[in-house]
């Protein structure tokens, strides 16, 4: 199956468990949100999703691509944006297009079109001279989705990217990243603690204390779903 | 290839950005030539030992010493950037290209140790202009000694930076494993001078490879072979570099946390 696919991945940080048995899945043009409070294993799953470090047990395919058995592949095919930023503020945001498009291989004219392409994309094609310190977050954050997707990723992910952000910007981010699931097909994994981000339509995923406690269609949004989410957590911890 | 080339450009980039940087990297070895040199080579008389025909003033003799101390230095401030990188984040997006590790690892190596050798030759252009020359094909023949050197002492602080949690702890490194692997090498003084001072200082120089790096280069300079020098360069180069993908390696339980 092409998407996301996570199967029953476990992972442990010397003797405590981060994840249990953590099995999802996002369909391409799927907009997924990854709810769950802090240190709920959020940070981790996306740690082993991009194989920064590999799961003690269970499976994650990306595209088709096993992340174990074919993890170049998997990672051809894979957009992220860390929840820490990952950029060189000292290099122009042009120069930080290039520098990530040379390391997913693409040189040359093929490489300044991808790079004009998707800041354009992200409506950032005349900050392109500008260096990253000069950016503003919400412009930081925009400059790395605009990034992610140069390769032309078939699985986003995304954690907790709107960190920081006023309302403002963070929910024309949230439309944006919708509107790319819908309109060109990308499976979207939105990790988040913020029910307001979620919109009616997207596929939910509870994470708490390294398990998923519920998954689906989002059953109710906005406020709602705060409390349903607060119940679910509250009873479950116990 | 595409990768090497962006990584190189980029460490260039960023070297060029910091000014301050470069200029310390120039001055260092300049204050030691200038200062520390001058004021040995009253105190300290040289014999003819290979590769040296002649008898050298002390200036020549530490010319070497201090090629391998811009090397060292830089290689080491290079591959410690990874420290940095990890707490900025920029090494995940290094970490998540799609390219094994030992070729990420590698390009970053190779494009310190550019940097590192090119620094080296704006420190010779200004011992020539202060009339310390060497022949011509010197200037050629020390090039791969150089390069080997920067990459050995570069992979040792990859290996190192994949151990050093937080950015604070680069000046343990400084104290612990810089100055030591300077001094106590053949950098500043010839083996015999350190045979006299005591035989336990001459088996540390002779362990430590980072000789073997400064005397590759002082050979190469006088276009002297030395073969051992290049066979404990290119052995510490292969047992640091696996060291180093140990440290990096993605099903390690210890770098997976600090990453």
């Amino acid at each position: 199956m092409t998407g996301l696919n996570v199967e029953n991945i476990t992972h442990d940080w010397g003797a405590k468990r981060a994840l249990d048995g953590v099995s999802f899945s996002v369909a391409p043009g799927q907009f997924c949100a990854l709810l769950g409070p802090n240190g709920a294993g959020k940070s981790t799953l996306f740690g082993l999703l991009t194989r920064l470090f590999t799961p003690r047990s269970g499976r994650i395919e990306i595209a088709g691509h096993d992340v174990s058995r074919d993890p170049l592949g998997a990672l051809s095919k894979t957009g992220v944006v860390f929840q820490q930023p990952t950029l060189d503020l000292d290099l122009s945001v042009w120069r930080n297009m290039l520098y990530f498009a040379g390391l997913h291989g693409i040189t040359g004219r093929a490489a300044r079109v991808a790079a004009s392409e998707a800041l354009d994309r992200l409506g950032m094609e005349e900050r392109a001279r500008e260096r990253v310190r000069d950016l503003n977050g919400g412009h930081r954050r925009r400059l790395e989705i605009a990034r992610a997707l140069m390769h032309r990723p078939e699985v986003l992910l995304l954690d907790e990217p709107t960190v920081g952000l006023d309302a403002q910007t963070r929910s024309d981010l949230v439309a944006h990243v919708h509107g790319l699931a819908t309109d060109t097909g990308l499976a979207v994994l939105w990790a988040t603690h913020l029910t307001d981000e979620i919109w009616s339509g997207d596929r939910l995923v509870v994470l708490h204390k390294g398990r998923v406690l519920e998954q689906g269609p989002v059953p109710v949004t906005g406020a709602a779903l705060t409390e349903h989410f607060l119940n679910l957590t509250e009873s479950e911890g116990a | 290839m595409a990768a090497l080339w962006v990584i190189c450009h980029r460490e260039a980039l960023r070297f060029l950005g910091q000014r301050a940087r470069m200029l310390a990297a120039l001055v260092r070895p300049l204050v030691w030539l200038f200062v520390f040199a001058a004021g040995f080579r009253a105190a300290l008389g040289l014999s003819i030992t290979p590769p040296y025909q002649t008898y050298i003033t002390y200036e020549t003799y530490i010319v070497p010493g201090l090629c391998g101390m811009i090397l060292l230095f830089n290689g080491m401030q290079s591959s410690l950037s990874l420290v940095m990188d990890r707490e900025m984040g920029t090494m995940r997006l290094l970490l998540t290209a799609p390219l094994p590790r030992w070729w990420l690892l590698s390009c970053k190596l190779i494009a310190g140790a550019l940097i590192s050798v090119l620094q080296v030759y704006a420190f010779l252009a200004i011992c020539a202009l202060y009339g310390i020359t060497f022949a011509p094909l010197g200037y050629v023949a020390i090039l791969p000694a150089l390069f080997l050197t920067a990459l050995m002492v570069g992979a040792l602080g990859i290996a190192l930076s994949s151990t050093i949690k937080q950015l604070e702890n680069f000046a343990g490194v400084m104290n612990f494993v810089i100055f030591p692997m300077f001094f106590l090498s053949t950098a500043l003084y010839p083996l015999w001078k350190m045979a006299e001072a005591s035989a336990l200082l001459e088996t540390i120089c002779r362990l430590n490879p980072f000789s073997y790096g400064v005397e590759s280069i002082r050979f190469a300079l006088y276009m002297a072979p030395n073969p051992l020098a290049w066979g404990v360069c290119a052995g510490a180069l292969i047992v640091f570099m696996a060291l180093a993908l140990w440290g990096y390696d993605p099903a390690k339980r210890m770098i997976g946390r600090k990453i």
